[in-house]
């Protein structure tokens, strides 16, 4: 114990005393932040959003749909149609203003707006005027969630990606590389202490720098935060322990800086474009939303979501927990298999 | 002397290639034990198997008459020739680190005091020199009180005020009684330090016994060395062989007396004249047949 405790302080003093590199993790989140204000303050976006309940694959006559989206009276190009497994789920949206309209595809359709949204009611005129009754209407109200609710989680996630990736898997290959880890070799350290150590630091060092960012966003940008802050920063830790994992994994072995880049730019880039940092997967192709639920970011940046933007409790989020928890385990277990103190 | 180390039938197999071709030796307790050889002859490679840094492909290591264990690395200090230090961390800190991996240890300010590091105790490891940089390894090799001292090239791109800095340092630790194994390119540092010798070549020990006892036992003859401007003068029979080095004429003989009346007789200009014993540099090239000086810079 004294020796991990040893090793961590050791490596917490290099990094905190990096004023460059410490610099840049807290500045670069922020910069990126307050560019995507700026991008994404127009509220006016031309496209409107419908969600309709996708049906159940049954022979049954009654769970048929009686309508396919593409040929429903508001079928329209600047009309996104998006599918929604339950129908809780596609209201919520409504209430926080992330879909404009939520509709059952049936004979006689219920369909849910938000009184307060311009497009909801905008869309509501439109099925009116194709024909369906109104008493069907189900009105429902909430607080719009801007964009910059929506994607904090998803900025936030990313950073503790780039932070336990890269943070743990070049420090070690410089190690490697260098020589220190042939010294710790020849000490009675071992390895599971070493990497304990490097673990524990990194995951203080991320989380702290994503609480801080958290807090500066916050008063700057006063963002949606419905849910618990413990049940948030749980998710944020077992998240972090995971990408950290990767990041051990990837470094586990080689030596070579240019190697374990590449490694891990192979392994953020499909994460920060597929995990649903930038932009919801929902209406994705169902390829790509496969794909994406064996990355941990994704889930990290859902169970995130749901915290911040639907007030969801860690109970609920049992599938995200369990699929963090198990990438953590194996990938940990994994780059402790694999680890190599020498170059050779 | 009782044995502190034991080395038997030890190899090292890397695909086609044996660094290591089953040498054995043993290491008396209290002496320094000099490894010697060409770049590539197997010692680092010897070295890095008895320190657990490699792992033999056959062999036994004991150490005080046991087979090798985790209680080895509490009880030896080891000194590699390349080591990079953490950045952003001061020398006092690293010392600290240090001290919580070993069971024994020695006081800071006493290991400050020996290896002369009180004045850049608060700076920065990255930011010393080569001679305060060794210092700081050394120290650290001796941080948990070791009773054997692995040391691999110590003294490799210091100056020549720094490396005879460093050998006092080895005597000061040699009189505390420790064992020191000693790998070194430098033939006046293996001459001024070891009390017993293996010459490794090829991963096999070619030869061994006390810096004199080699000599003794390689060479009988006295060497005289000329500029290579007199070597149309020179008389034939007048040594046991002549060979030119570069630009020098390099006559050994084992009748010096004799031989300077015949270099005189021939009319032979003696200005450039130097007498000199063996030493084990000589004994060095007689062995491995490298040019040390061509093996020193590949090395450096």
């Amino acid at each position: 114990m004294k020796k991990t405790l040893s090793l961590f302080q050791a490596r917490n003093r290099e990094f905190i005393r990096d004023k460059a590199s410490l610099s840049w993790n807290l500045v670069f989140p922020l910069l990126m932040i307050i560019g995507f204000v700026f991008a994404f303050s127009d509220d006016n976006k031309p496209l409107f959003k419908v969600g309709y309940l996708e049906p159940a694959i049954t022979n049954s006559e009654t769970t048929k749909p009686a309508h396919d989206p593409v040929s429903y009276p508001l079928k329209h190009p600047h009309i996104q149609w998006i599918p929604f497994a339950d129908l809780k789920t596609g209201i919520t949206r409504v209430k926080h203003h992330q879909i404009d309209l939520m509709i059952e595809l049936k004979t006689a359709p219920r369909y849910w707006i938000n009184t307060n949204s311009r497009q909801g009611v905008f869309l509501e005129q439109l099925l009116l005027d194709a024909g369906i009754s109104t008493t069907l209407k189900q009105p429902v109200t909430g607080k719009a969630v801007r964009y910059i609710d929506w994607v904090i989680p998803g900025i936030l996630g990313m950073n503790i990606m780039f932070g336990g990736l890269f943070g743990v898997g070049y420090v070690i290959v410089r190690y490697r590389k260098n020589g220190v880890l042939k010294r710790l070799q020849a000490t009675p350290v071992n390895a599971f202490q070493f990497l304990t150590a490097q673990v524990a630091s990194r995951l203080i060092i991320v989380v702290g720098i994503a609480i801080i960012i958290f807090i500066g966003c916050d008063i700057f940008l006063d963002f949606m935060m419905l849910g618990s802050y413990i049940d948030l920063l749980f998710i944020a830790t077992l998240g972090s322990m995971c990408l950290i994992s990767i990041g051990l994994l990837a470094a586990s072995r080689t030596d070579s800086e240019e190697l374990a880049g590449g490694l891990l730019n192979a392994l953020s880039w499909p994460m920060m474009f597929l995990s649903g940092v930038w932009f919801s997967l929902e209406g994705a192709h169902p390829a790509m939303k496969h794909l994406a639920d064996w990355l941990p970011l994704t889930h990290m940046v859902t169970a995130a979501r749901e915290i911040m933007i639907n007030g969801t409790e860690l109970g609920q989020l049992t599938t995200e927990i369990w699929i963090l928890s198990a990438m953590t385990l194996f990938f940990l277990s994994l780059a402790a298999v694999l680890f190599r103190w020498n170059r050779n | 002397m009782q044995t502190i180390l034991e080395i038997r039938n030890l190899s090292k197999t890397y695909g086609n290639l044996k660094a290591v071709d089953g040498i054995s030796f043993k290491i008396p307790a209290g002496i320094c034990f000099g490894l010697l050889g060409p770049n590539g002859a197997g010692k680092t490679t010897t070295i890095e198997m008895i320190e657990g840094i490699t792992k033999p492909s056959s062999g036994e290591i004991f150490y005080k008459g046991k087979l090798i264990d985790n209680q080895f690395s509490q009880e030896a200090g080891i000194q590699f020739q390349s080591t990079a230090l953490m950045d952003f961390v001061t020398v006092r800190e690293i010392l600290k680190l240090f001290t919580s991996f070993y069971e024994k240890t020695l006081p800071i300010e006493q290991l400050a005091r020996q290896c002369n590091l009180d004045s850049f105790l608060d700076q920065y490891a990255t930011k010393l020199s080569g001679g305060q940089r060794q210092r700081l390894l050394l120290a650290l090799a001796l941080i948990n009180d070791p009773q054997i001292l692995f040391l691999d090239e110590p003294t490799t791109g210091l100056d020549p005020q720094a490396r005879r800095h460093f050998w006092q340092l080895i005597e000061s630790i040699k009189q505390q009684g420790k064992t020191i194994v000693l790998t070194t390119h430098y033939m006046d540092e293996a001459e001024a330090l070891c009390d017993h010798l293996v010459i490794v070549d090829q991963g096999n020990i070619i030869e061994q016994g006390s810096p004199q006892q080699l000599l003794g036992r390689h060479f009988d003859t006295i060497c005289i060395q000329l500029d290579d401007t007199e070597i149309s003068r020179l008389p034939s029979g007048i040594a046991v062989s002549v060979q030119q080095i570069n630009d020098q004429i390099q006559i050994e003989t084992d009748r010096l007396e004799q031989t300077l009346s015949k270099l005189i007789e021939a009319g032979v200009n003696l200005s450039s004249l130097r007498i000199r014993n063996r030493t084990l540099e000589d004994l060095f090239l007689k062995l491995t047949g490298s040019q040390l000086r061509e093996t020193l810079q590949e090395a450096l």
